[in-house]
């Protein structure tokens, strides 16, 4: 394998790691407020979804943009009023939402479209274009560094490059924010948040609606970025993966951008070599795909570091009386 | 406890539930500008108008009622099995190999071995996440749904590289040997004289599926394993107070679960396609949470809830053939259900509650 190759794959993951970053932070500010999600795979589609639709219509990826967020923070809203405001179960919530995003957008897409579920193909500013940063042409020449500018750090759409910046931004939220450390107290104990006289209510409906927002980046990203147009059921588990990605990277913002840029390798290694020829043995293509939920079954199983999920993760808050 | 009268919890809230789905699923369908009126005849009519549309609603019904148990069955020990969709694909793996393995004299020796094969294969897929659950405390929803995927993956191997018949470009198993097609129940009609379902996929499973929801009822409520299950599920510091393993337990549940997952392989493997495709299980396992959800964890409800199911994926067909509705109306509803039965249980059991108990007053 040479260096040109290299680096096509790695950008490649870059790509393909981006929507699971969005969603894994997003899972992370749900979860460490003590909100379990298994609906990021809806709230994706619905956002891609909802990204395409109004990016067709009105030839902008920016409100395409928009509207894939106010999907995905519909969705949201949706998951913090049955297992927040009527303390229904988490999870089952979570599965009904990714029927709802599953069943909806074929059923609109059908609609409004009569494509059977797609929507038509984007174009030109319908589109989040590539952006060459500055020096990208000039450096290119240079050995090394020159490809890894040029190819791999640049020529990315704006929404790799916000997803990048979630990592630290999330980090500073978490651990350097009042709002934070509340977020993370109401994960582990909310009862003592509540006694400190803080909204145990309020602050989960936050984090839920900050997963809702990311999400809405992430599948506005699937539609409108590295794709041209929203297909049925488009997210194809990565929402899933994105779950595997943040029990992988123990719940920590850090930690989510390693795990999701493995999986992203991962992926992008499939794609590139169908079976994988190691010489003694050829790695099918389907033991790549389902290699992040294998890693993620073996981590959790407290094998290889101990996943520890938040201590208050999936119960209701009941305040006393 | 005593809120509510016994027949307020189990028939009104799921009633009122349901009917909250169904009103918001019309809303959506007089959204995407179709009438609902229109919609429910066109399913009513494709689905049990005939004997061709019972024979096609039994059909599902049949795959349902097996998901359905198998989500009951964990569900008393605590435990949310998401993994239908896995051990039903790991299912169809065991039938398809015990068929294709012996050359099956009669149908009547291989459906038990077929059906065995299926149940283990589906047991043994729930086995690793019960035994993470019960040993290294990893979450059973999280590993379930990762197992679920690996199991697509493992049968599209299994598919593609080891059963796919030499010279098929299909990523499938050889056909079944015709001696192990189970009759259909439109034959057995037929062998008693009676016109029935012609060309209908429902088969003799439906009976095997039946007997499960009775099998299932005598575990749950008249064994001493039903009893641990219920206590463990009910509260695991009393049921370990009382000496219960949880180990044990919860293994022991996710086994009966995967197992009844697995079943239903028999139905749509060996009953239907009589060969092992790719994805074959089309989403039974998922169904299986809201058919139990419904059925309110028992194997009556869950009975009546799949045969609900059943009618709607028949009817959901239909109207894809004959409006210009589409199929994915169905999954719509089905999530709706799992949102008003299972998630938003509160909304509809609170004012009740509150409305039983100001009755108690009055009557007092």
């Amino acid at each position: 394998m040479d260096f040109a190759t290299l680096i096509q794959i790695l950008d490649s993951a870059v790509r393909l790691m981006t929507p699971l970053l969005l969603a894994c932070l997003a899972g992370l500010y749900s979860e460490r407020a003590g909100v379990f999600d298994i609906g990021l795979e809806g709230k994706m589609l619905m956002a891609a979804f909802a990204s395409a639709s109004v990016a067709y219509a009105t030839g902008s990826a920016w409100l395409g943009l928009l509207a894939g967020i106010a999907g995905a923070a519909a969705m949201a809203g949706l998951h913090g009023v049955a297992s927040i405001g009527f303390r229904g179960n988490q999870l089952i919530s979570g599965v009904a939402i990714n029927f709802l995003a599953s069943g909806l957008t074929v059923l609109l897409g059908q609609k409004i479209f009569g494509l059977g579920g797609r929507t038509p193909s984007l174009s030109g500013a319908a589109r989040f274009g590539e952006i060459t940063l500055p020096f990208a042409d000039s450096l290119r020449p240079v050995p090394v560094i020159g490809p890894i500018y040029a190819e791999l750090v640049s020529g990315h759409t704006v929404l790799v490059y916000v997803a990048f910046a979630m990592v630290p931004l999330t980090w500073w939220v978490l651990y350097r924010t009042r709002f934070g450390l509340r977020l993370r107290a109401v994960g582990e104990n909310p009862a003592s948040v509540d006694t400190a006289g803080v909204s145990v209510v309020r602050l989960r409906f936050a984090a839920v609606m900050i997963c809702g927002v990311l999400c809405g980046i992430a599948g506005a990203y699937l539609a409108t970025g590295i794709s041209a147009g929203f297909v049925k059921e488009m997210t194809a588990g990565r929402g899933f993966i994105a779950l595997a990605a943040l029990i992988f990277a123990k719940w920590r913002p850090w930690g989510a951008l390693g795990a999701t840029f493995l999986f992203g390798l991962l992926e992008a290694v499939a794609n590139r070599f169908p079976n994988l020829d190691l010489g003694f043995v050829t790695v099918p293509s389907m033991f790549m795909n389902a290699l992040p939920y294998i890693l993620t079954v073996v981590i959790l199983a407290g094998f290889v570091g101990r996943a520890i999920p938040p201590r208050a993760g999936g119960e209701p808050y009941v305040k006393e009386r | 406890m005593e809120r509510m009268p016994k027949w307020a919890d189990v028939i009104l809230t799921p009633l009122i539930s349901l009917v909250l789905a169904f009103a918001i699923s019309a809303l959506v369908i007089l959204a995407i500008g179709e009438s609902p009126a229109e919609a429910l005849k066109v399913m009513v009519q494709g689905a049990l108008g005939s004997s061709y549309g019972w024979g096609f609603t039994l059909y599902y019904t049949t795959n349902f009622v097996f998901t359905g148990l198998a989500v009951m069955v964990a569900y008393h020990a605590g435990l949310f099995n998401i993994g239908g969709e896995g051990q039903a694909a790991m299912g169809g793996l065991g039938v398809a190999l015990v068929v294709l393995a012996l050359p099956w004299p009669h149908w009547a020796l291989a459906l038990p071995a077929a059906a065995m094969g299926a149940a283990l294969f589906g047991a043994l897929w729930a086995l690793v996440p019960a035994w993470l659950q019960a040993r290294r405390g990893s979450h059973i929803v999280i590993t379930t749904i990762m197992f679920n995927f690996i199991a697509a993956a493992a049968l599209n191997y299994m598919l593609v590289n080891v059963l796919r018949p030499v010279g098929s470009m299909d990523p499938a198993s050889a056909r079944f040997p015709e001696a192990a097609h189970l009759p259909k129940l439109s034959e057995m009609a037929l062998g008693l004289g009676v016109e029935w379902g012609r060309n209908t996929p429902a088969n003799v499973t439906f009976f095997l599926a039946i007997a499960a929801c009775l099998l299932v009822w005598l575990l749950i409520w008249r064994t001493r394993l039903g009893y641990e299950i219920r206590a463990f599920g009910k509260s695991e510091p009393a049921a370990l107070y009382a000496g219960i393993s949880p180990v044990r337990i919860t293994v022991l549940a996710m086994l009966v679960s995967g197992a009844l997952a697995g079943l239903m392989a028999v139905n749509n493997v060996m009953g239907e396609a009589e060969r092992l495709v790719l994805n074959a299980v089309e989403g039974a396992g998922f169904i299986g949470i809201a058919v139990a959800l419904m059925g309110r964890n028992h194997p009556l409800g869950v009975l009546l809830a799949a045969l609900l199911f059943g009618f709607l994926y028949q009817g959901g067909g239909e109207l894809a053939l004959w409006t210009s509705i589409p199929r994915e109306l169905i999954v719509v509803i089905q999530a709706l259900v799992i949102l008003f039965t299972g998630a938003l249980d509160n909304m509809v059991r609170m004012p009740l509650e509150r409305l039983f108990a100001a009755l108690r007053r009055k009557g007092a």
